[in-house]
């Protein structure tokens, strides 16, 4: 197993992932501000214009061909949601040199490039963004929000969100609305710059062959103010169900329940909320696939998502319309039988051993072992894979029970045909 | 015997071995892994609905769907399903079907060996009856629906059935609602006896074992069963015409934002080996070249708003068939498509230079090494390379040989107006009652 180092060193944390199983290097700035409705768009404006100019590359079209340069250098900016934090993640990955004929120190260029993205952005003389870039931006940035509405799974669990959220910031997409985009100018981007540059926390992830003193020397001296408060958000049980109906012409509706649990990534019956999750709809041998798909043919998926950092189960099927009443009561019945214990020790046995491997694999990745680590920097709470591990290993009947118990329904969104 | 091939550049080590069924075994160990990867594969999918069935002496012509139904009936037997026999290993299992292929996977961290048999007998042991077909027909009916609501998958079905006159691979993966509703137990038996067949099969492990203790098991594990002699397997295609059934095609859609989908069709589909190597390697880096991220027309298609990160670019070749396909999202689709044939013209006049040529060498060998980082890329991709008669670690070497003669010659020969059609997905008008 990879041992991770970390260092708190130039107003950045970083930490050190070595390991030879990869054929590439991979460095992933991860920067955390609260989810805020204020801020959301412009930051999220904000990370595509820095992806599109640079001091030393002014154009798209010249990052690309720098990056083409580095034998094809990935290159992205993400801006998403962890638990109420808004967290946007620069990422390079790059080949690593041993595998190459030529002899070029691809991993320092790529760090380099990294820095450069974050620290010297594409300035006009007076010092802000350009709004030639701004605006394409802008064009980019709102095309995408648009586009979820064609993916109907996706747009249905938006949708669940921002009605059962709506008075919280976890509601928010993390790409802002395309009205506040519009409004957005470059004085405000040039103020969430200055912000970011000074108060949010920047968590630095190297995976490879770099060495701590390669990685170090790489980074400027940050001046910074941190906001690095892990603020968990507040998670009301709801006192009543809410239900939601939508009408779009599609063939298959999109059946979505939000339930809230109290539990946390940060709690100590965590493992035993994720087994919980496991049994009701993580895996194929889930009572949701089983009841929903496999007895009933109702849908051809359902499953059920744990939002650890927020404390959320997202249950979701797709369905014929006509089968609404029939699969809600199945879905919610599913979380009953759990709560009266009608699961079987082998099914609990099954779901742990599926979640283990799970995090198993996910820690035979780079990007896998970036996210696992940034749980504790989400949360607070340290848990290495070990640890997790064991948790997991140590989860009863009686847990699982007692978590599923704590689970309510919150509000059902229902996304159908025009006949229904 | 189990043979040993070196790739020093790449720091991998290949074991192969022919069993005496005819199985072809792959094992690429890797002890950095926690998880072991295998994959299962029969060279059968969509497109193979015509064939003589083992031991018959007609040609027979089965329902659309019947590969990918096929699929979804192997996990069940006797005692249940076998998803279920994987997961209380905490392994997860899956399978897929494409136009040529379908492929058993599981994943595992523990208990490898036992899921190696496991893979192994349940792809080898069918039982189908009539109930469970007929069960499954809902389920399969509901995937279907699914992908009628996804426009990007409508929109490729679309133009390949403007590209191909004859050829099933115009025909959807999974079939249509009414396709998969004359599928019988029988007609399931029949493609099993004659696809399934040890001969017609690849397996490829990549994970952290002893390929010695794994072909043991392997060659004990076939050693137990028996089948039938193996016979070459008669596949009927259509007389294709070179060109497209039709250039221009549109349909209206639940979709915000419309979308185009060009596509060429190869004229000469039949390449196989080192010459397909070399021609995809070529079609793949001039499509980098004209409209991949770092091209002048995709930057200046992005500025103008013509273009977003959802344009993309993409090149198939199985044995009797070979498209490229370019497109994406678009506010002005008519418009992406007359800029796309300009910049096509433009590059079969003026060719690619040898300095761009570098570059997109450059980045498809860096791409390729990334690629490589997942075992997933590597036993799918292996496989399709083994049936197509390439080898997926000679892609370094070609391309390092290859040129930009090689490159402008295979783009001329491709990208011929004749060979183009396009697909429209507009957004549906609302009619208010």
């Amino acid at each position: 197993m990879i041992k991770e180092k970390t260092e708190h060193v130039k107003g950045f944390h970083v930490h050190l992932l070595p390991s030879d199983a990869f054929k590439t290097n991979t460095f992933v700035l991860q920067i955390k501000a609260p989810l805020e409705k204020e801020t959301v768009a412009a930051r999220a404006l904000l990370a595509n214009v820095l992806k599109s100019a640079t001091e030393q590359f002014p154009s798209r079209k010249d990052i690309r061909a720098h990056l083409d340069e580095l034998y094809g250098a990935t290159f992205g900016i993400e801006v998403t949601k962890k638990g109420e934090h808004h967290v946007m993640a620069i990422r390079v990955e790059v080949a690593n040199e041993r595998y190459l004929k030529a002899d070029v120190p691809l991993a320092e260029k790529a760090l380099a490039f990294l820095v450069e993205v974050i620290f010297n952005p594409f300035l006009t003389e007076a010092g802000s963004f350009d709004e030639r870039v701004i605006n394409t931006e802008k064009q980019a940035l709102k095309q995408r929000i648009t586009s979820i509405k064609d993916d109907k799974t996706r747009y249905a669990n938006v949708r669940l969100l921002e009605e059962m959220c709506k008075n919280e910031p976890f509601g928010l997409h993390p790409y802002g609305s395309i009205e506040a985009i519009d409004q957005l100018t470059a004085d405000d981007l040039k103020e969430a710059y200055n912000k970011l540059l000074s108060e949010d926390q920047f968590d630095l992830y190297a995976v490879g062959v770099m060495t701590e003193e390669d990685v170090l020397a790489a980074l400027p001296e940050r001046k910074v103010n941190i906001n690095e408060s892990t603020t968990q958000s507040k998670n009301n049980l709801p006192e009543e169900v809410s239900t939601h109906e939508e009408t779009e012409d599609i063939q298959q509706s999109k059946l979505h329940l939000g339930f809230r649990t109290p539990v946390r990534f940060s709690d100590a019956e965590f493992a035993a909320m994720q087994i919980c999750n496991g049994l009701f709809g993580g895996f194929p041998h889930s009572k949701l696939f089983v009841n929903v798909r496999e007895k009933e043919s109702l849908a051809y998926y359902a499953a059920s998502r744990y939002e650890s950092h927020k404390g959320l189960v997202l249950a979701l099927a797709g369905i014929d319309p006509k089968e609404y009443d029939k699969t809600r009561s199945i879905m919610v019945e599913q979380l009953e039988a759990l709560v009266n214990g009608d699961f079987s020790e082998e099914e609990l046995q099954q779901t742990i051993r599926m979640q283990k491997n799970q995090l198993l694999e996910q820690s035979d990745t780079s990007r896998g072992l970036i996210e696992l680590s940034y749980h504790a920097v989400v949360s607070g709470v340290e848990r290495n894979i070990a640890d997790w591990i064991q948790q997991l290993e140590q989860v009863t009947k009686q847990d699982v029970i007692d978590c599923a118990a704590k689970v309510r329904l919150d509000t059902v969104y229902f996304l159908h045909g025009e006949e229904a | 015997m189990l043979e040993k091939k070196d790739f020093p550049t790449l720091k991998e080590t290949l074991y192969q071995e022919k069993l005496d069924n005819g199985l072809s075994v792959f094992l690429l160990p890797k002890d950095s892994l926690n998880k072991t990867f295998a994959t299962f594969t029969t060279n059968y999918g969509s497109v193979d609905d015509h064939f003589v069935p083992l031991k018959g002496e007609e040609a027979v012509k089965v329902p659309d769907g019947i590969a990918h139904f096929l699929e979804h009936k192997m996990f069940e037997d006797e005692e249940g399903d076998v998803f279920q026999t994987f997961g209380e290993r905490g392994a997860q299992a899956n399978a897929f079907t494409t136009f040529t292929r379908t492929a058993y996977l599981f994943s595992s961290t523990e208990q490898v060996i036992k899921n190696v048999h496991t893979l192994l007998d349940f792809v080898q042991h069918p039982y189908f009856t009539e109930d469970s077909v007929e069960k499954e027909k809902g389920i399969i009916e509901q995937e279907i629906r699914m992908y009628k609501d996804n426009a990007d998958f409508q929109i490729l079905f679309g133009l390949l059935s403007e590209m191909y006159q004859k050829h099933p691979v115009a025909t959807d993966i999974a079939g249509t609602e009414e396709s998969i509703q004359e599928i019988t137990k029988d007609d399931l038996y029949t493609c099993y006896n004659t696809f399934y067949h040890p001969v017609n099969m690849t397996l490829f492990i990549v994970g952290p074992f002893d390929p010695e203790k794994m072909i043991e098991e392997i060659r004990n594990n076939q050693a137990e069963k028996s089948f039938d002699p193996p016979e070459e397997i008669e596949r009927i295609f259509p007389d294709e015409p070179a060109e497209p059934k039709s250039q221009e095609k549109q349909t209206e859609m639940s979709v915000s934002t419309p979308k185009c989908l060009m596509g060429f069709k190869d004229k000469n589909p039949n390449r196989q080996g080192e010459e397909l190597l070399r021609y995809e390697l070529s079609i793949q880096l001039a499509l980098d070249a004209m409209f991949g991220p770092g091209s002048e027309a995709y930057e200046e298609m992005y500025e103008e708003g013509l273009i977003d990160d959802s344009f993309s670019v993409d090149f198939t070749a199985e044995k009797t068939f070979a498209f490229s396909l370019i497109g994406g999202d678009s506010k002005d689709p008519e418009e992406l498509v007359a800029r796309i044939e300009k910049v096509l013209s433009s590059f079969r006049n003026n060719e690619i230079s040898d300095e761009l040529f570098q570059r997109v060498r450059k980045k498809r060998i860096g791409t390729f090494l990334k690629q490589l980082n997942s075992p997933e890329f590597i036993a799918t991709q292996f496989t399709r390379y083994e049936e197509n008669g390439m080898d997926l670690f000679d892609v370094v070497p070609t391309l390092e040989d290859l040129t930009h003669t090689d490159v402008n010659k295979a783009l001329n020969e491709h990208f011929e107006p004749t060979q183009q059609s396009v697909h429209y997905i507009k957004p549906k008008v609302k009619v208010d009652a």
